[in-house]
């Protein structure tokens, strides 16, 4: 009962947020009255939404499933890689600036590739989503990991502790916290992955819808995608938000 | 309470606790930090260091406890039954070091866990009613009291029946009063085994020691002690005497009055 206030108390600020760039979009439009195929009003983006909702929705799931996917996946590998590296130290000292160095290449530049190898179905969409979320939660987790309170450790040697038992009894469940900050990046990096994986060859998604109706001047179909995007990635913000609160 | 505490004192106390010696330099970057020395802890008895911070004392404590320093000790740390100590200590340090998502009885059995044993919940169980807490086992730390979070450390500590128990200033954070029950509550419970203390209090150590040890400018000198046996009385003659004595001694000679 108490969390629903709380929720309201939260999201207010957010809400006020919203509107007050809505009354921005609205007065520009009434202002400098731009053509509908520049700059569709938000009434002229609410009727697209309205009269395309089952267009809309279709290509809505089918973007859905490839963020829910990469973001499992990418935040298991991240998981996984963290707690690996934490445990031994020449895997940190071999891999850790692999992980950096990759770090420098663009994502996006690879989105191309990826479809070349992986086809034009999900599968690239996936990929890339797991590879924009693996970095932040590997880096954020393993960060956590490492920072367990060195009294926590004094006292597990003094119990005669197994190392594997220290990282599931002590220092994973110590870093949570840290995973949480991981995941709540990651929750917003994965529809990115997805949708620049669209925009380079799909027939399915938001970021195809978005660029089939932008070809076809479309516009007001191309800002309600793109609306449906940005409260698709809020939810699913929130939803992380949640379950990482959960968590700790 | 009382009498659970007792039978439980009492069955603890069974555990032969051997004397342990410290003997060697403690090295720091190739330059000698303290000693030759030779720190004696008698059996079943309660050692206490005292000196001011930075004088070393928690350092000679992690060198009995064989945990990382960065002295080194050139020389050695035995009991005097010859076994090896691992395994034998336990080890109670300034911070709580709770577990903040466990309950009480999830950190006192958290030493079985860490080691893959199943835990002995029922012995769990007493030691929480022993340290007097008896109805909180499914609390979680930051629901306790600071008083009440050294208790449960307390308990963590006598779980994992040790014969030789190290104390890092465990006490040194908590209120005059909680530190008067707590001083009084661990040396009923640990009565028997071989206790190093570490403190830079006089008054505790002087409550609490069967042998005192002043660590000062890397070497150890022994204190005299009231007759009383410990636990004494915080506010009796002789506790108070000896008491000032240390101080001028931490002090210094020469120190204003």
């Amino acid at each position: 009962m108490s969390a629903a206030p709380g929720l309201a108390r939260r999201l207010a600020p957010a809400g006020l947020a919203g509107l007050g760039m809505l009354a921005l979009w609205q007065g520009v439009v009434w202002a400098a009255a731009p053509p509908p195929f520049i700059l569709p009003g938000p009434e002229a983006v609410v009727r697209a939404l309205g009269g395309n909702a089952r267009l809309i929705g279709g290509h809505a799931l089918a973007t859905l499933w490839e963020v829910l996917a990469g973001l499992v996946l990418g935040a298991g590998f991240g998981a996984a890689t963290a707690v690996a590296l934490a445990l031994s130290r020449p895997a940190r000292v071999l891999v850790m600036p692999v992980l950096v160095l990759s770090q420098a290449v663009p994502v996006f530049a690879l989105a191309p590739l990826l479809t070349l190898w992986l086809g034009y179905g999900m599968l690239p969409k996936v990929a890339m989503a797991v590879l924009i979320v693996y970095f932040p939660v590997a880096s954020a987790f393993l960060d956590g990991l490492m920072r367990t309170d060195p009294g926590w450790l004094d006292l597990a040697r003094m119990m005669r502790a197994r190392p594997a038992r220290v990282m599931w009894h002590l220092r994973i469940p110590a870093a949570l916290p840290a995973l949480a900050s991981g995941l709540r990046l990651a929750a917003v990096y994965a529809p990115i992955g997805a949708v620049i994986g669209e925009w380079v060859g799909a027939s399915r998604g938001l970021g195809y819808l978005m660029l089939l109706a932008n070809g076809r001047a479309r516009i007001d179909l191309m800002f309600a995608a793109l609306l449906v995007l940005v409260l698709l990635t809020l939810t699913l913000r929130l939803a992380v938000g949640a379950l990482c609160r959960r968590l700790g | 309470m009382t009498a659970q505490g007792i039978t439980l004192a009492g069955r603890e106390r069974r555990v032969a606790a051997p004397g342990l010696t410290l003997e060697g330099r403690g090295v720091l970057e190739e330059r000698a930090l303290f000693g030759p020395l030779t720190l004696a802890l008698p059996a079943g008895r309660w050692t206490c260091l005292l000196g001011p911070s930075g004088a070393g004392k928690s350092t000679l404590l992690r060198l009995i406890a064989g945990l990382s320093t960065a002295v080194r000790l050139e020389g050695t740390v035995r009991a005097e039954d010859s076994a090896p100590l691992a395994g034998r200590i336990a080890y109670m340090a300034q911070t709580d070091l709770l577990c903040p998502w466990l309950d009480v009885l999830g950190n006192v059995t958290l030493g079985a866990r860490l080691r893959g044993e199943r835990p002995d919940s029922a012995r769990a169980r007493a030691l929480v009613d022993a340290v007097g807490l008896a109805g909180r086992e499914a609390a979680r730390p930051a629901a306790l009291s600071g008083g009440q979070r050294q208790r449960v450390a307390l308990a963590r500590t006598l779980m994992e029946d040790c014969p030789v128990v190290l104390l890092d200033e465990p006490f040194s954070a908590l209120d005059a009063r909680t530190r008067a029950e707590m001083q009084a509550l661990a040396a009923r419970l640990l009565a028997g085994r071989t206790v190093l203390l570490v403190t830079h209090e006089p008054g505790e150590a002087v409550r609490l020691a069967d042998r005192l040890l002043l660590v000062e400018r890397g070497g150890l000198s022994d204190m005299p002690l009231p007759d009383a046996p410990p636990p004494r009385a915080p506010d009796d003659a002789g506790t108070l005497a000896a008491q000032g004595r240390l101080f001028r001694a931490l002090l210094g000679e020469g120190a204003p009055a």
